[in-house]
């Protein structure tokens, strides 16, 4: 956890990078890692495949779909980050969806995201409520943070409280919208970045969902600590597969705006 | 994403409804509109091959071939209320869908309707019911394409439209409210039941109340009103498919463990690996692998029996009920009528069986499998 909090305290404009453990080859979670840290990604969100990922859109979804018909599972996640301990620095959150989690056995599933190393955690289907009741003794004091989404529409009531229980940063879910690349800012969201941002929250905001290229990036920046790249992510390794160079091309162009080809 | 939508939700659905006017309106529109109350009747040919009083609460009269409609119109006068343009739902065997339709017209709402690939093959009378009626029917392309997929695809929709848009949806599934606020809207179908008995026997408790269960609305509804009385026996049938180790089942409460599906926690069908598992079952409207959380607390406590019933024995207790008593049952009610065969009844009892809809919907299948010419 301390890793991404000194993260968020002392770095702007961060590049957060999500993308689906075992897509598009059960043993592209390592590869992708790798090259994503090589890229310059100041920290990564690993997607837990799902059967119904209510939250995603069709590109998310079928990575998910693809990495279970390749033997996806938690066990083999977690046995892929053991593999590579020390190897990687960045900080790593796993994000995915609760019945996954339960089945695994939830004291068991902290356990070994404290062994490798895993900084936190977003379910969008864990309410606030189920978490402070079942689980917040259980992840803090296992040095895991729950990470919190919040949508335009969230009153702002709920964010205060979402604000005290966060240990890390605030999930801004850009649009009410499941994830999936869209082009540029709309006026409406800019209105509900400078929202939040006049609520002068404790907790740091990444801005998540439809970021797709170097401008929505930019923009987002101005707005919150960073910004987090999924489906845009997904598409280039459903188009070009999980070769390093690749991987390396693409973060240089949402960084930059310009490739070095 | 969907608790600011949950949240209005839950604070007003209880004021909305215990309100005079919704009251009022929904007693109107479920008799005028929809032919309440439905009967109760003696059915004497099976009675006398149980051995004992078989009475068929008769939810395949109503209008649209269902006790979907109970539901729907509380819903629809909710989502009204509330000041919502725009109804979506998800629907398995296509009856529920029919019954969103049918209650957007009658209001003028836009409706959109999420359907399983699978179903709208197998359902395509049911399809073409809700595009006259100005439904916009849209294909769930994920998964096994069916319930559990068109459920997704809805709760993508109300995640992407949480302003104008009220999810109807069709069973006692989903995130609370939604459990609840429809085993209210269905209670009307023991609470009749209750007065009926009471004039036909001299007692409102009957021994058994049987009922099918998909999500289980029409078996919450039947249920509703004897839940606390102990002498009542209440069972449900669900869906074994091919059978329930076939791997090609429906069956949550017998296969099922403890897990979160559409932002309930209920019996699930469930890989190792906590993945939602495909269900199958001969019947559309119950081939889903959750099931409504009450009748996960009734099973764990106790209070009701659920009994698997396969798709071969649906198919054989739909054509004795047709030829006993000339009434066809939709595949899904068939499953209650199944679930007679398993129940040890006594000379005196009496037996109440919801028939849940009726089969104009599955001609098709019956006259494939059941090989009629």
């Amino acid at each position: 956890m301390e890793k991404l909090q000194s993260l968020l305290q002392h770095k702007k404009d961060l590049l957060s990078v999500y993308f689906t453990a075992g897509f598009p080859h059960i043993d592209s979670t390592v590869k992708v890692l790798k090259s994503l840290e090589k890229a310059g990604v100041d920290f990564v969100e690993i997607g837990m495949p799902y059967s119904d990922p209510l939250a995603d859109g069709p590109v998310i979804q079928n990575s998910s779909t693809i990495a279970l018909q390749n033997g996806m599972t938690l066990k083999k996640l977690f046995d892929q980050l053991a593999d590579i301990q020390g190897e990687v620095s960045i900080p790593i959150i796993l994000m995915g969806y609760l019945n996954p989690v339960l089945k695994f056995g939830p004291e068991q599933f902290v356990e070994e995201c404290q062994k490798n190393n895993v900084s936190g955690l977003i379910l969008p289907d864990l309410p606030y409520e189920t978490y402070v009741e079942e689980f917040q003794e259980l992840f803090t004091s296992n040095e895991l943070s729950n990470i919190f989404l919040i949508t335009p529409q969230t009153p702002e009531e709920r964010i205060k409280k979402l604000d005290s229980a966060s240990t890390s940063f605030i999930y801004m879910v850009s649009s009410a919208a499941v994830t999936g690349a869209r082009d540029g800012l709309s006026t409406q969201q800019i209105e509900y970045f400078e929202r939040v941002n006049a609520m002068e929250l404790n907790t740091p905001r990444m801005v998540g969902f439809g970021i797709s290229n170097h401008e929505t990036y930019k923009n987002v920046c101005q707005y919150a600590h960073g910004a987090i790249v999924g489906s845009a992510f997904i598409k280039h390794l459903e188009q070009s597969g999980d070769d390093e160079e690749g991987i390396i091309q693409f973060i240089e162009t949402l960084k930059t705006g310009k490739s070095t080809k | 994403m969907l608790i600011p939508n949950i949240e209005n939700l839950k604070e007003n659905y209880l004021r909305i409804m215990n309100s005079e006017s919704f009251r009022k309106d929904f007693k109107t529109l479920l008799e005028d509109y929809a032919g309440r109350p439905s009967p109760l009747y003696h059915a004497d040919r099976l009675s006398d091959h149980y051995g004992c009083n078989i009475w068929l609460k008769r939810e395949d009269l109503n209008h649209t071939g269902s006790h979907k409609v109970n539901n729907t119109i509380g819903q629809i006068l909710l989502a009204n209320e509330m000041g919502k343009k725009r109804i979506i739902a998800e629907t398995g065997a296509g009856q529920h869908g029919v019954a969103t339709a049918t209650v957007c017209a009658l209001m003028g709402l836009e409706c959109v309707v999420y359907m399983g690939e699978t179903d709208i093959e197998r359902q395509a009378p049911n399809v073409a019911r809700m595009k006259m009626l100005g439904a916009d029917v849209r294909p769930a392309i994920s998964g096994s394409r069916t319930l559990k997929d068109a459920t997704n695809e809805a709760l993508r929709d109300w995640i992407a439209n949480p302003l104008d848009t009220f999810y109807l949806i069709g069973s006692v599934v989903g995130p609370h409210p939604y459990p609840d606020m429809v085993a209210r809207l269905q209670s009307v179908i023991s609470g009749e039941i209750q007065w009926q008995m009471r004039n036909k026997t001299g007692n409102s408790n009957p021994d058994y109340v049987v009922a099918c269960v998909g999500g289980g609305s029409n078996a919450a509804g039947s249920f509703y009103h004897f839940l606390d009385e102990p002498e009542v026996q209440l069972i449900g049938a669900e869906a074994a498919g091919e059978g329930l180790t076939s791997g090609k089942t429906a069956a949550s409460i017998a296969m099922g463990e403890t897990g979160v599906i559409h932002g309930s926690m209920t019996n699930l069908m469930q890989t190792d690996d906590g993945q939602i598992t495909e269900p199958y079952s001969i019947s559309a409207g119950l081939d889903y692998p959750g099931i409504g959380p009450l009748h996960a607390w009734l099973a764990k406590s106790g209070r009701a029996k659920y009994l698997a019933v396969t798709d071969q024995e649906a198919l054989d207790a739909a054509l004795q009920l047709t030829q006993k008593e000339g009434i066809i049952p939709a595949l899904e009610s068939a499953h209650a009528l199944a679930a007679l065969n398993q129940l040890d009844l006594k000379s005196g009892e009496n037996v109440v069986v919801t028939v849940s809809g009726r089969g104009d919907k599955d001609m098709k299948t019956y006259m494939e499998r059941l090989k009629l010419t």
